[in-house]
């Protein structure tokens, strides 16, 4: 039995965007157990209901995480809609179903490109970003923003796509499409690539389920879970199943992910064909009396919503609980008994946002 | 920028920030923008980082380590404060745990504003930065060649005081 040591990880690391420490302790190369400890970003934004009213706090929220920023608001300004029973016209659904598809993409191709990076394969994380800024330009051209655009209110929408945006976002996918194909293959079907990553970090179905994990990479393990199945939005009319793979190891959930990017240019494409025309924003009356709770498919997983009102114009309680705090178990069960030279992949593998993590 | 005689290496750290202005800045260094092209290169290793970018406010939880960032890296040094977070606290400026703008903790010189702040803004505060930092090594330049000689000059002053007074 070797000596045991204990490596600090983070919170500035080369591989992290973000800051996230971790205490390995190792024995020799091998992992034996690792320790997350969080709090580098946390703001405390839930607080701010104390001090911004119902609709000002939509542009909060949505930064509680610049990639799933639309996402956010949108759940957000659900749970209103839903406590004030109001009927959220159907463009406005369709609408919010693109743009929240199209960030879906960009999320999954970001991802895609700190993978390649963590494994050093630096020009095909350069590639998969150039594709990525295709998404962008998509989400400037109708929004007026790349990564934080605020087109979310309570009651429906700000901005209507006309006929012309949504034919360009239909060429656009096409070629984004063409380009994501091409570096599938390297992806996938690299042998260097997949050497580096088949066969790490392996979770069963029964070990994702019982840490509760979430999303791609609860998928990624055989757990058909997806809260598009709820059917909000325009999911009810879309035709919809889950991506899984049952190998649940790092490779598994570069596929789901890649695969996604795919359902979701398709998703996109029959919304498309099917929105309908009208209003995009509903009248709002009074002030919201009630509590709900919202549960929402985002990239990195579900994400749950608690907000409590009392007909006030400031909102008694807000609860965010996001996919990567849901992973984190997840990811300290793989981190034991791996390489030392893994942990960034594995760190990498459960997509962390740690932003939306400590709020 | 037809000057620049030096290839400033770039740190980047992630404050408290909700990720928006963290993207852009890796996006800025992809092809698109592609800000390498003006002579920079990003680094993970604060101790060889000639210039910091700083995205998000301060907590008291990370200020100890954007100190430690701060102090590590080698003088002369530029600090540019990214999105209105790092500016002044932003949106998040009156949350309990949000100290305030990075300049709380470590002096900072160019100040980028935006929510989030868009690549061509984060682009032009690069570039000022690397101004900025030719033109600080260049006075680091000519204070260390001038080092041995002011202190010539000095001691010949300090001994021509003395003669003086020793004349009156
Ligand atoms: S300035 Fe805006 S986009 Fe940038 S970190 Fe702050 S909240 Fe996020």
């Amino acid at each position: 039995m070797g000596k045991r040591s204990i490596i600090p990880y983070g919170p500035q690391h080369p591989v992290l965007p973000e800051p996230i420490h971790l205490d390995l302790v190792v024995e020799d190369e091998r992992i034996i157990e690792a320790i997350p400890s969080i709090g580098f970003v946390h703001r405390g934004l839930e607080s701010l209901i104390t001090k911004k009213d119902y609709n000002a706090m939509v542009y909060v929220v949505e930064r509680t995480c610049g990639i799933c920023s639309f996402m956010h608001g949108m759940t957000y300004c659900e749970g209103i809609e839903q406590i004030m029973n109001i009927e959220v016209p159907g463009r406005a659904m369709y609408l919010r179903t693109i743009w929240g598809e199209m960030s879906r993409i960009h999320s999954h191709l970001l991802w895609l490109g700190l993978l390649a990076d963590g494994y050093g394969f630096e020009s095909l994380f350069y590639q998969t970003w150039r594709i990525r800024e295709k998404v962008l330009d998509i989400f400037e051209a109708t929004t007026g923003g790349r990564v934080i655009f605020s087109v979310n209110k309570v009651g429906g929408c700000i901005r209507d796509m006309n006929q012309d945006k949504l034919n360009m976002i239909l060429r656009e996918l096409d070629d984004i499409e063409k380009k994501v194909k091409e570096i599938q293959k390297t992806f996938l079907f690299d042998y260097s690539v997949q050497s580096r990553l088949k066969g790490i970090g392996i979770l069963t179905k029964e070990q994702v389920h019982d840490l509760s994990c979430v999303g791609p990479f609860a998928r990624a393990s055989g757990l058909d879970m997806d809260m598009r199945y709820l059917g909000k939005d325009a999911y009810k009319d879309l035709e919809f199943h889950a991506i899984t793979s049952n190998d649940g190891d790092c490779y598994a959930r570069c596929e789901v992910r890649v695969r996604e990017i795919f359902q979701s240019i398709d998703l996109i494409r029959e919304a498309i064909g099917k929105i309908p025309d009208g209003e995009i924003d509903a009248p709002v009356k009074g002030l919201p009396n009630g509590e709900t709770f919202m549960r929402v498919e985002q990239p990195r997983g579900e994400a749950i919503y608690y907000i409590k009102t009392s007909g006030k114009a400031f909102v008694d309680r807000l609860r965010i609980r996001t996919p990567t705090f849901a992973n984190l178990p997840g990811l300290c069960e793989t981190l034991k008994g791996a390489n030392l030279a893994d942990v960034g992949l594995l760190v990498l593998s459960i997509d962390p946002c740690i932003s939306c993590t400590e709020r | 920028m037809s000057m620049v005689k030096k290839s400033p290496w770039v740190l980047h750290y992630d404050g408290s920030s909700c990720n928006g202005c963290d993207i852009e800045v890796l996006a800025c260094l992809t092809p698109v923008y592609d800000a390498e092209r003006f002579g920079i290169i990003n680094t993970g290793d604060p101790m060889q980082a000639d210039i910091l970018l700083l995205t998000g406010g301060i907590n008291s939880q990370n200020q100890a380590v954007v100190k430690q960032l701060y102090d590590q890296m080698p003088r002369p040094k530029v600090v540019v404060a990214i999105g209105v977070c790092a500016c002044t606290g932003g949106v998040f400026k009156e949350c309990y745990n949000i100290i305030g703008g990075a300049d709380t903790t470590v002096p900072v010189d160019i100040y980028v504003p935006g929510c989030a702040a868009r690549p061509q803004a984060i682009i032009d505060g690069i570039v000022q930065a690397i101004d900025l930092f030719q033109k600080r090594s260049d006075e680091h330049e000519l204070l260390m060649k001038n080092k041995g000689k002011k202190a010539d000059l000095k001691t010949k002053e300090n001994n021509n005081s003395s003669d003086k007074g020793n004349e009156a």
